[in-house]
């Protein structure tokens, strides 16, 4: 009996490692904007995993989840591109990323973490909008952030001599620049997955959930409730910090565009939509809110065409509309998220009865 | 002191727009607990809305101050109309889903009229037509025009109507003991979906208000011109103390005054540094301040533990 249940669950994994690895190559046959998409998804895992620390497990609402992703995203831009002429190596700058990051987190979080609920919230968005302009005026007088325009020809991800854009030969088959990120992404996802499943049966996993619950109760029990929130923040934060890192290396542009409060709030909803504090779920969330509007990009207009015989209404607002409808709808019907725990779930039934 | 009076006013106005926008998300939220970010969506379709019925009035040779009128009226009805369906669709099948849930509904509804608003109106910029006459006025050394004076009268005027609503009438009362306590209000025979449907329509018809005088003010529009008032009023709403209407309005006030101070002066006190395209940032620094002394707003209660 539990031969086959370890025979199973070893069949399972390497199916799933399998998948994983022909997913780059499979995607391929459809163009490498494929594989880009799914390297998008594997980075938004990582930052909603990142998020979920705080929202999910902490129970802190972060409406500036995306601050810190801008705040590795241009550490790495400033210090490994002809902007400043650094080109220092990915050892130094992600660990100076994710430090300021996590900085930049218990910045905020010591004088803020103290609010309630949807006051936090408000802060959190105004520390995000904050960094945002910050970002984009930050290039007179002196010419820190290149403004608007924004930062290019950032170096990509390499370690040593092997470099993670343009084409190398590994094993006599050629793999492309976002192939190799998909490989490190998924690396990276791996390591936050597994951190989220420790920290969450951990102590402090556990002293967050009791917070996250009730606040005053988790107080009287001896909880220490202002260092682990600020725990929580920082953590999510450095997260966000390392995703940000090597979204500025993988794009080789950023500007103070991709870090608007919008993207704080897909990444939310990446994590509410999927299962709150569930991390199947989260993923889930991330995948499918990554790739359903690049679905609907590709496959709106021509079922216009269809349907129709012409082109009624522009199809990347159509695309937009019906990535709206389907947020709506999602809530609508599973109000606890698309794959939540089964805690929650059971709780939820509760309180209908 | 020029500019200072200057900046003042123009505050005031600006000011005075934001409580409008402000009181739609604090009357929500004092209600049910929802921040209702789709209604910054919900003041651009009322900007809208006036441009095409308004405009094409005009056009038809109708005067002025007729066709002002109409657009107007025409604003708040089709405003009043989406509150109502934004929260008999969107919002109440979830009023006991979790907290976060209607957020990401709000979320999915602010996203889904703006790309409304983009296939009806288009994605470029629109022009106001001018529907009130470009008077200037001087006080002091700081020049004013008749817009300004009508938008902060109209403001007000709404603002006191809208108290005596609350304070004087019988659904007032049903809103504020709702607020309060929504299961023993009910208990008392108030007809609790009814109060909050009225919630919705009556911060939307402030909110095409608002709408109108964005537009009289700027005499520019755009479909995605809802997102940062929205975010700027519900900043002002919170700077009050959310769910507090009298918090609101001085929240909205304060917030206006304070950001046309901060571009004026923001260049001298930083040496220069700093220039005017800094204005957004006061807002969320007045905001984070506010807030590390007092938690819960310059008027709001001490909120409970719903995180």
């Amino acid at each position: 009996m539990k031969n086959s249940r370890f025979f199973r669950s070893t069949v399972g994994i390497g199916l799933m490692a399998g998948a994983l690895i022909a997913l780059p190559f499979v995607a391929a046959l459809g163009g490498q904007a494929w594989v880009r998409i799914l390297d998008f998804a594997i980075l938004y895992v990582f930052l909603a995993l990142g998020l979920n620390i705080v929202v999910g497990l902490a129970g802190l609402l972060d409406l500036g989840y995306i601050a810190f992703y801008a705040v590795g995203a241009y550490t790495w831009a400033l210090l490994a591109s002809p902007h400043f002429g650094l080109h220092w190596p990915i050892w130094a700058i992600l660990p100076i990323g994710a430090g300021l990051a996590c900085f930049a987190g218990v910045l905020l979080g010591s004088p803020t973490l103290k609010l309630r609920g949807d006051y936090l919230a408000i802060v959190t968005l105004g520390f995000g909008e904050i960094v945002r302009i910050f970002l984009n005026n930050l290039n007179a007088p002196i010419n820190v952030t290149n403004g608007p325009q924004g930062i290019t020809l950032i170096d990509p991800v390499s370690f040593g001599a092997f470099k993670f854009s343009g084409v190398t030969q590994i094993l006599g088959v050629s793999v492309s620049g976002p192939q190799k990120y998909y490989f490190l992404l998924i690396a990276l996802a791996m390591l936050v997955i597994v951190i989220n499943l420790r920290l969450q049966n951990s102590r402090i996993g556990r002293a967050w959930q009791a917070i996250r619950e009730d606040e005053v109760a988790a107080k009287a029990i001896g909880i220490n409730t202002r260092n682990l929130k600020l725990l929580a923040f920082a953590m999510g934060a450095s997260f966000g910090g390392i995703a940000g890192g090597i979204f500025s290396a993988m794009q080789g542009f950023v500007s103070p565009e991709s870090f608007s409060l919008i993207e704080s709030i897909m990444i939310l909803a990446m994590v509410v939509l999927g299962g709150m504090g569930h991390i199947p779920g989260v993923i889930l969330g991330a995948v499918l809110l990554t790739v359903l509007p690049e679905v609907l990009r590709y496959g709106v207009g021509p079922l216009q065409m269809a349907l129709f015989g012409k082109m009624l209404v522009d199809p990347e607002s159509l695309r937009m509309l019906v990535f709206g409808l389907a947020l709506v709808l999602v809530m609508r019907f599973k109000p606890a998220g698309l794959w939540p725990s089964p805690e929650r779930q059971r709780e939820l039934a509760e309180a209908k009865q | 002191m020029d500019i200072f009076l200057q900046q003042i006013i123009n505050g005031l106005v600006q000011g005075s727009i934001y409580a409008l926008v402000a009181l739609g998300y604090t009357m929500v939220y004092g209600i049910m607990g929802l921040i209702n970010f789709a209604h910054g969506e919900v003041v651009m379709i009322g900007t809208l809305v006036t441009i095409t019925v308004a405009g094409s009035l005009l056009k038809a040779g109708m005067p002025v101050a007729l066709a002002g009128l109409a657009g107007l009226i025409a604003a708040v009805l089709v405003c009043m109309a989406l509150g109502w369906a934004l929260e008999r669709v969107a919002y109440r099948p979830l009023r006991n889903a979790p907290r976060l849930t209607p957020l990401i509904t709000a979320i999915g509804m602010s996203i889904v009229l703006q790309n409304l608003a983009m296939m009806i109106w288009g994605r470029n910029y629109l022009t106001f037509p001018s529907l009130l006459p470009k008077v200037d006025f001087e006080l002091a050394g700081a020049n004013f025009t008749a817009i300004q004076i009508i938008i902060v009268l109209v403001s007000a005027a709404t603002m006191g109507g809208l108290l005596l609503l609350v304070y004087r009438t019988k659904l007032g009362m049903a809103m504020r003991a709702t607020a309060q306590n929504p299961a023993v209000a009910s208990l008392m025979g108030v007809n609790i979906n009814r109060v909050i449907a009225a919630a919705f329509v009556i911060g939307s018809a402030l909110g095409a208000v608002a709408g109108v005088m964005v537009g009289t003010y700027y005499e520019i529009a755009h479909y995605q011109m809802g997102f940062m008032l929205g975010l700027k009023a519900f900043t002002a709403a919170v700077l009050g103390g959310i769910g507090n209407l009298a918090g609101a309005m001085l929240g909205g006030i304060l917030l206006g005054i304070i950001e046309a101070l901060g571009a004026g002066y923001i260049g001298d006190l930083t040496g220069g540094f700093l220039g005017s395209h800094y204005q957004d940032i006061f807002a969320f620094v007045v905001l984070i301040v506010v807030l590390m002394f007092k938690p819960s707003g310059l008027f709001g209660e001490k909120t409970g533990d719903r995180a």
